[in-house]
């Protein structure tokens, strides 16, 4: 069985709650005491019907305001596959709940309302989704019970879509009309949608091709291979004296043993001889596998290296960098502030050089002159790192292409880079 | 080439998780409970950092009301793993005056347990305490972080969570905080039987049917043992019991079950209709008791 992670956007108006709760529902992942829990906790709030975003809606301030604030993480499965749900709430002051629920996200369902069609919260959604490199768009076009089920209404959205989505460079997208509240196209076909011949949305949801297999060999496949050393294994024991294993999670590519490799950033160059998880010994691995690797050198690697293939493009070393940032702190962004850039495995300090533009985030415009940026805002800014950075660009390679920031005196994180350049 | 199965993606994702600690922080440990969760915590531990010893000591908060399978279990997990274990006395934080024992029917010590994990936690200056919960078990853990921080008083603050973007953990903290970091946060009830079923881990016979002394209260089965206070009411009865979660023995609701084997366990998980937690009564003390529980500093 595989797993797909999906993020959905949306508010309460658009029936992601709603959405949500019947895929639960239907595929028998809510379980009684809770449907109980919900149906008390709805009744003691004076909601007449049974409120299923009181399901995901777990934190107290949430509970009492009514409002999804968090991420919030929802796990389902059928025969077919595993699923997890990203749930972010779709409002503009959540851009950065958005943007975080869309970072581990293989696929993305943004939903329209069929009454209203394309609205700005339909352009940040696909924003998100296109600027966090979501490999696949489903478009759910809900309620539409409240429509007459009627087909021009959904080929007008489709073409409203394509328009603005053609603007994004957005490709891979997928239109279903469904109606969340009755069940029409969620889990099974809708019979009162006889012109739409398409799979229903879980159908969908558990056949589209995920990870090693949605990868285009032809277009490069898994990409070059890239592995982020994260520690150094070395017991120092009777049974194992000279053992000294790289452990990390692959990145991007395929390694071999035998395979030619290079340590960077130094540079030095050496041979796969061994590929393990714990006890096993493998003969290659990929992505997302965590293993251990040992060389045939005694070179000193240590945690922030990058191990790649001699044969296969490299990586890119520089301390001067264009990101796209979403910030997430209530302190601002400015020109010349200093922040811990953090990688996945190494990290560096770094100064902001210039805010090249903010991009508004409706209406896609760039915004120029801009000196700071606040919470939820999302820019292109050049930075300038204390030591260089072995990086891929984030659209080549979302691991060895995305940082955090970090705030060097209150220790939190207060923002999210994608590597352009 | 196909690709990898949820089971591997998975447990690739936690032992990242589990590497990450090691090479952030200083003193880690793993807080073992003798649960299911924990025992696949200490087994993604052994390999993720293989052929080397597990490079955090166990650290057990024992309540004095445990059921003797669990202490078995273990020490034996311990002897075997050749790993250090250190024993938070509940007990001992009563002895001292640190904690006020519960009276009444309900009384339980699930609720000390936080003072003695904190205290714990301050007298070996850990900075980072793995435990096994889970996004899938309860409202408020699913927006739980991996790198969960607390402050110098032990607190999570849910509405002021660091954000976590793609594989990249920020542990970084001032003196005298520490993390939480929950490796299976993305596992179901289902993945952790599953795996242990692909893993072959042997576990507690307190999770296969075994026949118990019990009795029934609000709705659950609970074992007749000293540390419970009967009602007038309730009878004493033996039934076939086995636990889906193992905690305190005062609030370890049984499961009615005839489960023999891990294929059992799983076939008898996927036609269950009541969550894991359904059976906790620490959970029912009201509608966000674990969300209170947490930002005291509990597990």
């Amino acid at each position: 069985m595989q797993l797909l992670r999906f993020s959905t956007a949306g508010s309460v108006d658009d029936g992601k709650s709603t959405l949500i709760g019947r895929l639960l529902y239907d595929s028998k992942s809510i379980f009684e005491d809770q449907l109980e829990a919900v149906e008390a906790a709805s009744k003691s709030r004076g909601n007449e019907e049974v409120n299923l975003a009181l399901l995901t809606d777990g934190l107290r301030a949430e509970r009492e305001q009514g409002i999804t604030i968090d991420v919030a993480y929802r796990y389902f499965a059928t025969p077919r596959r595993k699923f997890i749900i990203a749930d972010t709430p779709g409002h503009i002051q959540y851009t950065r709940n958005m943007v975080t629920g869309a970072s581990t996200a293989d696929l993305s369902i943004i939903l329209i309302d069929a009454r209203h069609g394309v609205l700005e919260q339909t352009v940040r959604h696909s924003y998100i989704s296109s600027l966090l490199g979501i490999q696949h768009i489903v478009v759910a076009v809900n309620k539409m019970d409240l429509v007459d089920f009627s087909e021009e209404v959904f080929d007008r959205i489709v073409a409203d879509y394509r328009d603005m989505a053609q603007a994004l460079h957005i490709g891979n997208v997928t239109f279903i009309p469904i109606s969340a509240r009755d069940g029409d196209n969620v889990v099974n076909r809708s019979e009162r949608m006889p012109w739409y011949t398409g799979a229903a949305l879980l159908e969908f949801l558990e056949t589209v091709p995920v990870g090693r297999d949605a990868c285009d060999e032809t277009a490069g496949g898994l990409g070059a291979f890239r592995f982020p050393v994260q520690y150094v294994i070395r017991p120092i024991s009777s049974r194992f004296p000279d053992f000294r294993g790289y452990a990390g999670r692959v990145a991007g590519g395929v390694v071999r043993v035998g395979d030619r490799v290079r340590v960077l950033p130094d540079g030095l160059e050496s041979e796969v001889t061994h590929i393990t998880q714990a006890a096993d010994e493998l003969t290659e691995a990929f992505p997302p596998e965590s293993v251990t690797i040992r060389l045939a050198d005694d070179i000193d690697i240590s945690r922030g290296d990058v191990i790649v293939r001699a044969d296969e493009p490299q990586p890119c070393q520089q301390q001067d960098l264009t990101l796209d940032v979403c910030w997430f702190n209530e302190n601002p962004l400015q020109i010349r502030s200093r922040y811990v850039v953090r990688q996945a495995a190494g990290e560096s300090l770094g100064i902001v050089r210039s805010i090249n533009f903010r991009r508004n985030v409706n209406t896609l415009e760039k915004e120029t002159g801009v000196t700071s940026l606040n919470m939820n805002d999302i820019a292109e800014i050049s930075v300038h790192t204390a030591q260089p950075l072995v990086f891929d660009e984030y659209r080549q390679n979302k691991i060895t292409g995305s940082v955090i920031f970090i705030d060097p005196d209150t220790n939190e994180t207060v923002g999210a880079g994608m590597i352009k350049n | 080439m196909s690709s990898i199965t949820h089971l591997k993606e998975l447990e690739s994702e936690s032992i990242y998780v589990l590497r990450e600690v090691a090479a952030q922080f200083e003193r880690p440990v793993i807080l073992f409970s003798g649960g299911k969760d924990s025992i696949v915590v200490v087994h993604l531990a052994y390999k993720a950092f293989y052929p080397a010893k597990i490079p955090f000591p166990l650290l057990h908060i024992d309540t004095g009301h445990n059921f003797r399978e669990t202490i078995e279990y273990r020490d034996a997990l311990v002897e075997r793993l050749g790993a250090e274990l250190i024993v938070g006395s509940v007990q001992e934080s009563i002895d001292t005056g640190r904690v006020r024992e519960e009276t009444g029917y309900y009384a339980s010590r699930n609720k000390l347990q936080t003072t003695t994990l904190l205290d714990t936690i301050e007298r070996y200056h850990f900075d980072a305490a793995i435990g096994g919960a889970r996004r899938d078990e309860e409202k408020a853990r699913a927006k739980e972080r991996f790198f969960s921080h607390r402050d110098e008083l032990g607190q999570w603050n849910p509405k002021n969570q660091r954000p976590e973007l793609w594989n990249i953990f920020n542990g970084r903290k001032a003196m005298g905080e520490h993390f939480r970091v929950f490796p299976i946060s993305n596992w179901t009830e289902m993945d952790v039987w599953q795996y242990i079923l692909q893993e072959g881990i042997e576990m507690p016979s307190l999770y296969f049917t075994h026949e118990r002394r019990v009795f029934e209260r609000d709705g659950q089965w609970l074992a007749a043992e000293p540390c419970i206070r009967l009602k007038p009411t309730e009878q004493v009865v033996t039934r076939q019991v086995r636990c889906r979660t193992i905690g305190d023995i005062t609030c370890t609701g049984l499961t009615l079950s005839t489960a023999h084997s891990l294929e059992d366990i799983i076939e008898e998980i996927a036609a269950t209709r009541v969550t894991e937690r359904g059976g906790r009564a620490d959970d029912k003390r009201s509608e966000t008791a674990m969300e209170d529980r947490k930002r005291a500093g509990y597990f």
